[in-house]
C-alpha cells in the first residue's frame, strides 16, 4: 500500500525492573488512523512518550520517514513532524488561547532577536502569518475558540474546550504525524461524537496521519483504520476493530468482559 | 439582578445574625502581634536610634529655647507608635465577597481596637517592668547599668527612659495599655468614618509624615524649581549642575515657604503640620468631589480595553511620562539627581533580570556577575590606573588623563560582547538544570566571578582588593562628560539606557521569543514537546539579561570612577531579585516601581535612599517587605496580568464566573469550571 511513515522495531523500555514496553513492533502507514487500546498500565502513554522523545527507549529503534528518532530531544522530534497531545491536558494555562497556538509554531518560524527588536518587515510578515495560521487552526473547531476567546487565558476554558485547544496546539506545529492521547476523555457522548468527526477531518482535510490512544470504544471503532491492543508492554493483537475486539486475548486482558456488551451498555 | 439577590440572601442565611463588632479572640491575637512588633522595633534599636530625628514640633524649637529638642514627635516615636494605629485599623479588616453586604460597624469595633492596643501596650509595659528589675544604678555616679546589656545591645537606659516616659516602670505599667488602647482605637475608628472623611484623614496623615520624613527631597525640589523660576537663564546650562562650573547660587522663590514649614534643625513646625495637613485633606476632599469616581472609572476603562486597542493611550501615557522624566532633572538638585541615577542603575539591572526570571522563569542568583563583568571591562578600557599586566594591544581610551571622545561607547561595545560571552560560558553548563538546582549553581558562579576579581593571582589585571581607580567618565563631546561629580549627566545616560532596555524587553516580550519564554515558564516539558528548543531559548534569555546588566556595570564604572570587588557582593544579586519580585515579576512597569520604591526610598546595597535614617535597618525592612508581599500580594506591586492569574487562579476564575466569562460546555448545560490538575 502506501509508504510507512512510522516504523517501530523491537522497542523496549524498562524502568528499574519494570518492563513498560517489551519488544514492541508497530508501524503506521501514511494517511492511516491507528487506534491504540489497552487496559490501564499497558504502556500506551509510555509508548507515546517514547515516540515524542520524552523517554529514551532501552533498546530497539523508531524510524520516522525512514530516519531514526532515537537520541533526539522532544523539540527535534516535533521539528521532524510529530506532534502530540497529553492525557492530562497540559495547556499553558496563563497564556491566551491565541498565544497557546502561536507558540506552537515556534519550530516552523525563525525570526530572532534582531527581527523583534527592529520590527523588520520580515518579522511583521511572520507575526501576521503566525497569527493567521493560529486563527485558521482554531477555526477548525467552529466558533468556540475564536473571536473574543482568542485573547482570553486558556484557564477559563471548559474541559472539553481545553481538549480541543490542545489538539489545536498540536496541529499548529504543522506535523505529519499527530499523536492524540485520549482526545475525548471527559467529554459527553455528543461532544465525543463531534470530535470523532473532526478526527476524521484531520486526516481528510489537513492530511495528518494519526495515532490515537483512546478508551472510548465507540470512537475507536468509528474512526480507526486499524487497532492495536497493548497489555503489559506487549502487543496483544493488531488488525481491524472487529478482529481485535473479538480476539480472545484482548477480551481476557479487559478482565474477561466482552467488548460487545460494553458497547451495548 | 435576580441572581444577585439570591446570592445575597444565601449569604445572609449563611452568616446568620450579623456579629457584633467585638471579637475578643481576634483582638487578643492582634494584640499579641502588636506587642511583639513594638518590642521588636525597640530591641533592634529603631526607637532609640531614630529618636534624634525630629519629625514634628508641637512647640516651635526656635521660640522655645529652654527645651533644645523642642517638644514633638521623632522618627523613633513614629517607628513605635505607628504599630497600634496600623494594627488597630487592621483588626477591623474583613473580607467582603462580591455580592455580599458588609456588616454594619459600631462601637464594638472601637472596643475591638482598644483591646488590641491594650494587649499590645501590656506587652511593652511588661518589658519595661523587666527592664526596671534588671536596672542597677551605681550609687557613686548615678549611672544605670543593665545585666542583659551584653546579649541585647539596645537594652539600655535610653530605651528605658523612652519607654517609661521617664517616669519609671510603675507608671509605664498602667500608661502603656492606655496609650496603646487609645491609639489602636483611633486606628480602628478609621473604619467607622465615612469614605470621604477617612480618605481625607489618611491623606493628611500621610502627607504630614512624608513631607517631614522626605524633608530634604522637598527642600531640594522646591529649591530647584524656585531657583529656575527666579533665574530662568540657568536652564541654558542644564547639562551641568556642578555649582563650580558657572552655576550661580540664586535665592529660590520658595525659600520663604520652606522656612515657614520646616524648623531649622529639621522637622515640620506646628504651622507646617497644620498647613500640610489641611492642604492634603482639602485636596483629597475637593479632588474626590470634583472627579466623582471618574479617575477610577477611567482607570477601569483603560484596563478593560483589550490590549491591541489600548496601545494608543498607552503610547500617549508613555510619552507624557518620559517627557516629565526628561524635564525633571533640570529642576532637581544634586541629591535627587544622584538618587535618580542610582535608581536608574538598579533599574537597568532589574530590567535585565526581569527577562531572565520574570519572562523565562530562570531563577538566577548570580546575576551580579554580569554587572561586575560590565563594570570591570569598562574600567580596564577607560582607566589609566588599570593593572600593569595588560598587554599594550588592549585599547585604553584615555589620553593624558582625559577621556577619549566616544571612547566609552567603543568600550561599551566590547563590554556587550564580553558580557554575552560570559553569559554563554556560565549559562551553557548550567542551563539544563531546573529550578532550585539552577539557582544554587548560578549563585556559585556569581561568587566565582567576584572571587576572580578579588584574587591575588589576577591582581595584576584587576587590582585585587584595591580594585581599579581613576576611571574616566564617558566623554560625549559637545554634550559633556558623564562623571559622578555631575549626577545629572549620569541620570541622563541612565535614562537613555533604561529606555533602550525597556524597548528591548517590550519588543522581546511580544515576539516569538517572548512567547517561547512564557511557555517555558509555564511548563518546560510541554514547551519542549511543542517544538521549542528550551536550552537555546533559556540561554538566549540568559545572554540578553547579561548584556543589560553589563550596560549597568559600564555606567556604574563611569559614575563611581573606581571599582572594587566589594561592589559586587551576592547581596546585589539578592536585592535586584527583591526589586523584581516586589515590583512585579514579568512586568516592566512593576520593575520600574520596584526600583523606585526599594532603591529610591530605602536605598541600594551601598547607596542611601530617601529614608537615609533607616539605612541601618534597610535589610530588615527589605525582609519584612518581602514576607509581607509573599503573604498578601505575591504578584508584586504592579503585577503582570498572567503572573497574578497564576497566583490567584481561584479568585480569578471566581471573578470570571461572576462576570459570566467562564466558558461552559456548549451542550447539555454541563458546566465544567474547575481547574485541571497541574
Amino acid at each position: 500500500m502506501s509508504e510507512r511513515i512510522l516504523d517501530i522495531k523491537n522497542l523496549s523500555v524498562t524502568f528499574g525492573g519494570l518492563h513498560a514496553l517489551r519488544d514492541l513492533n508497530f508501524h503506521v502507514d501514511e494517511g492511516e488512523i491507528v487506534g491504540v487500546i489497552g487496559p490501564n498500565g499497558a504502556g500506551k502513554t509510555t509508548f507515546f512518550n517514547m515516540i515524542s522523545g520524552m523517554v529514551t527507549p532501552t533498546s530497539g529503534d523508531i524510524l520516522f520517514e525512514g530516519e531514526s528518532l532515537i537520541g533526539l530531544d522532544p523539540n527535534q522530534v516535533t521539528q521532524r513532524g510529530i506532534s502530540r497531545t497529553f492525557q492530562n491536558v497540559r495547556l499553558f494555562a496563563n497564556m491566551t488561547i491565541a498565544e497557546n497556538v502561536m507558540v506552537a509554531q515556534h519550530c516552523r518560524t525563525k525570526q530572532g532577536v534582531w527581527g523583534s527588536l527592529f520590527n523588520t518587515p520580515a518579522f511583521r510578515k511572520e507575526e501576521r502569518e503566525i497569527r493567521e495560521h493560529a486563527e485558521k487552526v482554531l477555526g477548525f473547531f467552529g466558533t468556540r475558540l475564536i473571536g473574543y476567546r482568542l485573547e482570553q487565558p486558556a484557564s477559563v476554558l471548559s474541559y472539553a474546550n481545553r481538549r480541543r485547544l490542545e489538539i489545536a496546539r498540536a496541529m499548529a506545529t504543522s506535523p505529519r504525524l499527530l499523536l492524540l492521547d485520549e482526545p475525548v476523555a471527559g467529554m459527553n457522548p455528543k461532544e465525543s461524537a463531534e470530535l470523532t468527526d473532526l478526527i476524521g477531518k484531520l486526516r481528510s482535510e489537513w492530511g495528518f496521519t494519526i495515532v490515537m490512544i483512546e478508551h472510548d470504544m465507540n470512537v475507536v471503532r468509528d474512526v480507526s483504520d486499524r487497532v492495536v491492543c497493548l497489555d503489559h508492554g506487549e502487543t496483544l493483537a493488531q488488525g481491524s476493530f472487529e478482529e481485535v475486539s473479538n480476539d480472545p486475548e484482548v477480551i481476557e486482558a479487559y478482565l474477561g468482559r466482552p467488548l460487545e456488551k460494553r458497547d451495548a451498555s | 439582578m435576580s441572581t444577585e439577590m439570591t446570592t445575597m440572601n444565601a449569604a445572609e442565611e449563611l452568616l446568620g445574625e450579623a456579629p457584633s463588632g467585638l471579637n475578643l479572640d481576634k483582638a487578643v491575637r492582634y494584640g499579641g502581634l502588636l506587642a511583639l512588633s513594638m518590642i521588636f522595633v525597640s530591641l533592634v534599636g529603631m526607637v532609640v536610634g531614630l529618636d534624634s530625628r525630629q519629625i514634628l514640633y508641637w512647640i516651635n524649637p526656635d521660640v522655645y529655647v529652654n527645651h533644645p529638642g523642642g517638644v514633638g514627635i521623632s522618627l523613633g516615636d513614629i517607628a513605635l507608635f505607628m504599630w497600634p494605629l496600623l494594627l488597630g485599623a487592621a483588626v477591623g479588616n474583613e473580607v467582603v465577597l462580591e455580592g455580599m453586604v458588609g456588616r454594619k460597624r459600631g462601637v464594638g469595633d472601637l472596643l475591638n481596637g482598644f483591646v488590641v492596643g491594650a494587649v499590645g501596650g501590656l506587652g511593652v509595659a511588661f518589658m519595661t517592668m523587666l527592664m526596671g528589675w534588671d536596672r542597677e544604678v551605681d550609687p557613686d555616679n548615678g549611672v544605670a547599668d543593665y545585666g542583659l546589656r551584653d546579649p541585647l545591645v539596645n537594652w539600655n537606659e535610653e530605651l528605658y527612659i523612652l519607654l517609661t516616659f521617664n517616669r519609671g516602670w510603675a507608671f509605664a505599667l498602667w500608661a502603656w495599655p492606655l496609650v496603646g488602647g487609645v491609639l489602636a482605637a483611633v486606628g480602628a475608628s478609621l473604619r467607622l468614618m465615612p469614605d470621604g472623611i477617612r480618605k481625607a484623614a489618611v491623606a493628611a496623615v500621610v502627607a504630614i509624615v512624608s513631607v517631614s520624613i522626605f524633608q530634604f527631597l522637598v527642600d531640594d525640589l522646591f529649591e530647584g524649581v524656585g531657583e529656575t523660576i527666579a533665574d530662568p537663564g540657568r536652564l541654558s546650562n542644564f547639562f551641568n549642575d556642578d555649582p563650580g562650573a558657572g552655576r550661580e547660587r540664586v535665592d529660590s522663590v520658595f525659600d520663604g515657604l520652606i522656612e515657614f514649614i520646616y524648623a531649622q534643625r529639621g522637622g515640620l513646625r506646628l504651622q507646617g503640620v497644620i498647613l500640610v495637613g489641611v492642604a492634603a485633606a482639602g485636596l483629597s476632599l475637593v479632588g474626590s468631589y470634583v472627579t466623582r469616581g471618574r479617575v477610577t472609572k477611567a482607570r477601569k476603562d483603560y484596563f478593560d480595553t483589550p490590549l491591541p486597542e489600548r496601545t494608543k493611550s498607552t503610547a500617549a501615557l508613555m510619552v507624557l511620562v518620559s517627557l516629565a522624566l526628561l524635564i525633571l532633572p533640570f529642576f532637581t538638585g544634586k541629591i535627587v539627581n544622584e538618587l535618580l541615577a542610582n535608581v536608574g542603575i538598579f533599574l537597568l539591572l532589574a530590567l535585565g533580570l526581569n527577562i531572565v526570571v520574570g519572562l523565562a522563569g530562570i531563577l538566577d542568583l548570580g546575576y551580579v556577575a554580569f554587572f561586575a563583568v560590565g563594570g570591570y571591562t569598562t574600567a580596564i578600557l577607560t582607566s589609566a590606573g588599570r593593572g600593569d599586566a595588560w598587554p599594550d594591544w588592549i585599547p585604553l581610551f584615555v589620553n593624558d588623563g582625559e577621556p577619549v571622545l566616544g571612547g566609552w561607547l567603543v568600550a561599551l561595545v566590547i563590554v556587550m560582547i564580553l558580557a554575552a560571552l560570559t553569559g554563554l560560558l556560565i549559562g551553557a553548563p548550567v542551563i539544563r538544570m531546573r529550578g532550585d538546582y539552577l539557582a544554587i549553581v548560578t549563585l556559585g558562579f556569581g561568587e566565582i566571578i567576584r572571587l576572580l576579581f578579588l584574587s591575588d593571582w589576577l591582581s595584576g589585571y584587576f587590582g585585587g582588593a584595591q580594585g581599579i581607580t581613576n576611571i574616566e567618565g564617558a566623554d560625549f563631546g559637545p554634550l559633556g562628560t558623564v562623571t559622578g561629580v555631575n549626577p545629572r549627566s549620569v541620570f541622563y545616560l541612565v535614562i537613555v539606557f533604561s529606555a533602550i532596555a525597556i524597548y528591548i524587553s517590550w519588543r522581546l516580550e511580544h515576539s516569538r521569543l517572548g512567547r517561547a519564554w512564557m511557555a517555558i515558564r509555564e511548563d518546560e516539558s510541554v514547551a519542549e514537546a511543542m517544538g521549542i528548543n528550551t536550552v537555546n531559548m533559556k540561554l538566549m534569555a540568559f545572554v540578553v539579561g547579561a548584556v543589560l546588566a553589563s550596560f549597568s556595570g559600564a555606567i556604574f564604572s563611569a559614575k563611581v570612577g573606581s571599582i572594587f570587588p566589594t561592589s559586587f557582593l551576592i547581596l546585589v544579586s539578592i536585592i535586584i531579585l527583591v526589586v523584581v519580585i516586589v515590583g512585579g515579576m514579568g512586568n516592566i512597569m512593576g520593575v520600574i516601581v520596584g526600583s523606585l520604591v526599594l532603591i529610591g526610598v530605602l536605598g541600594g546595597p551601598k547607596q542611601p535612599g530617601l529614608l537615609q535614617e533607616f539605612s541601618e535597618y534597610k535589610l530588615l525592612i527589605y525582609g519584612a517587605l518581602l514576607i509581607w508581599m509573599m503573604l498578601k500580594r505575591p504578584e508584586g506591586l504592579v503585577p503582570n496580568v498572567r503572573r497574578s492569574r497564576e497566583l490567584h487562579q481561584d479568585e480569578f476564575l471566581q471573578d470570571a464566573w461572576l462576570k459570566g466569562e467562564v466558558d461552559t460546555d456548549d451542550e447539555d448545560g454541563e458546566v465544567a469550571t474547575e481547574v485541571a490538575p497541574a
